[in-house]
């Protein structure tokens, strides 16, 4: 067993354990904490393929950036509040399991089907980095994907200006019944 | 590197059943909403995996875009979420019924 099988075969029950251990939590911030462990995993698997670039991406946009945002939105809206975990629909929530379970049955058999267990990564992924990945991937991203890589700082832009409108409080007219009972001083 | 490439995308299956069923399970906004963060961070690996297995770059720049789009994605569900609980006071998805038929 060499080292990257072992890094491999340490990180995937970690990387599994803590997705399940987040959809078992009560409160938002332990799920919270629990998907940064799976996000941390996640970037040590892009370093074991050869792509350290999107290991430095994974931990400060995801770990990093998003899941701050994250625990900031469940901050505003109250910690304390737990969820209710009781059940609406009938049998929804084994339905939900043994369609994951299905799920995951077909994508075992898909990638058998597919690529078969046993195929090794070819070799030579060292001339594709030539130089280095971050500046590998970058002549590529450049020069063949330039248009779409504008394109998404178009989209960025529009993301943050509609955030902005979304969570803005607006003022509003104070209504009859407000001004009767004296309350209301325009804010929703 | 020894590991099978399957390896990789059997685990990032396995962690996309997690988040669906995560998605269908819960009630809280919110942790639906990391759920679905689960399910791309999933597709991802998947990419990069492919991407090594095929020695070419094109896996992992789908994989970065992938992140920038889930980035804006987001910050508007965010901000969505943050909105819906400023009118109902509540972030369960189960008291957003307006539309339903």
């Amino acid at each position: 067993m060499t080292a990257d099988q072992i890094v491999f075969w340490v990180f995937a029950p970690v990387s599994i354990v803590s997705a399940l251990l987040m959809l078992a939590q009560r409160n938002a911030v332990h799920a919270a904490l629990f998907l940064i462990v799976n996000l941390f995993t996640l970037a040590v698997f892009f370093l074991l393929l050869d792509a350290p670039f999107l290991f430095a991406v994974q931990i400060i946009v995801y770990a990093g950036a998003i899941m701050v945002l994250f625990l900031f939105v469940i901050m505003l809206l109250g910690v304390d509040r737990e969820e209710q975990l009781v059940e609406h629909l009938k049998g929804q929530r084994p339905l939900a399991v043994l369609l994951g379970a299905g799920l995951v049955a077909e994508i075992v058999v898909a990638v058998r089907a597919g690529i078969g267990f046993a195929e090794r990564v070819p070799e030579g992924f060292g001339v594709v980095n030539e130089g280095g990945n971050p500046k590998a991937l970058s002549e590529v991203l450049f020069r063949d994907y330039f248009l779409p890589f504008e394109v998404t700082s178009v989209l960025l832009i529009v993301a943050a200006v509609s955030a902005m409108v979304l969570a803005q409080r607006r003022a509003r007219p104070v209504t009859r019944a407000e001004r009767e009972a004296g309350v209301g001083g325009g804010r929703p | 590197m020894s590991t099978p490439i399957a390896s990789f995308v059997v685990l990032s299956g396995i962690l996309f059943a997690i988040g669906t069923a995560g998605v269908l399970v819960r009630r809280n906004a919110l942790v639906i909403f990391m759920s679905v963060e689960l399910q791309l961070n999933a597709v991802n690996l998947a990419l990069v995996a492919f991407s090594r297995m095929h020695n070419e770059l094109d896996g992992q720049i789908l994989a970065f875009f992938s992140m920038v789009v889930a980035a804006a994605e987001v910050v508007v569900g965010l901000a969505i979420i943050v909105s819906v609980y400023r009118r109902r006071r509540t972030a369960d998805v189960d008291a957003v019924s307006e539309l339903r038929w």
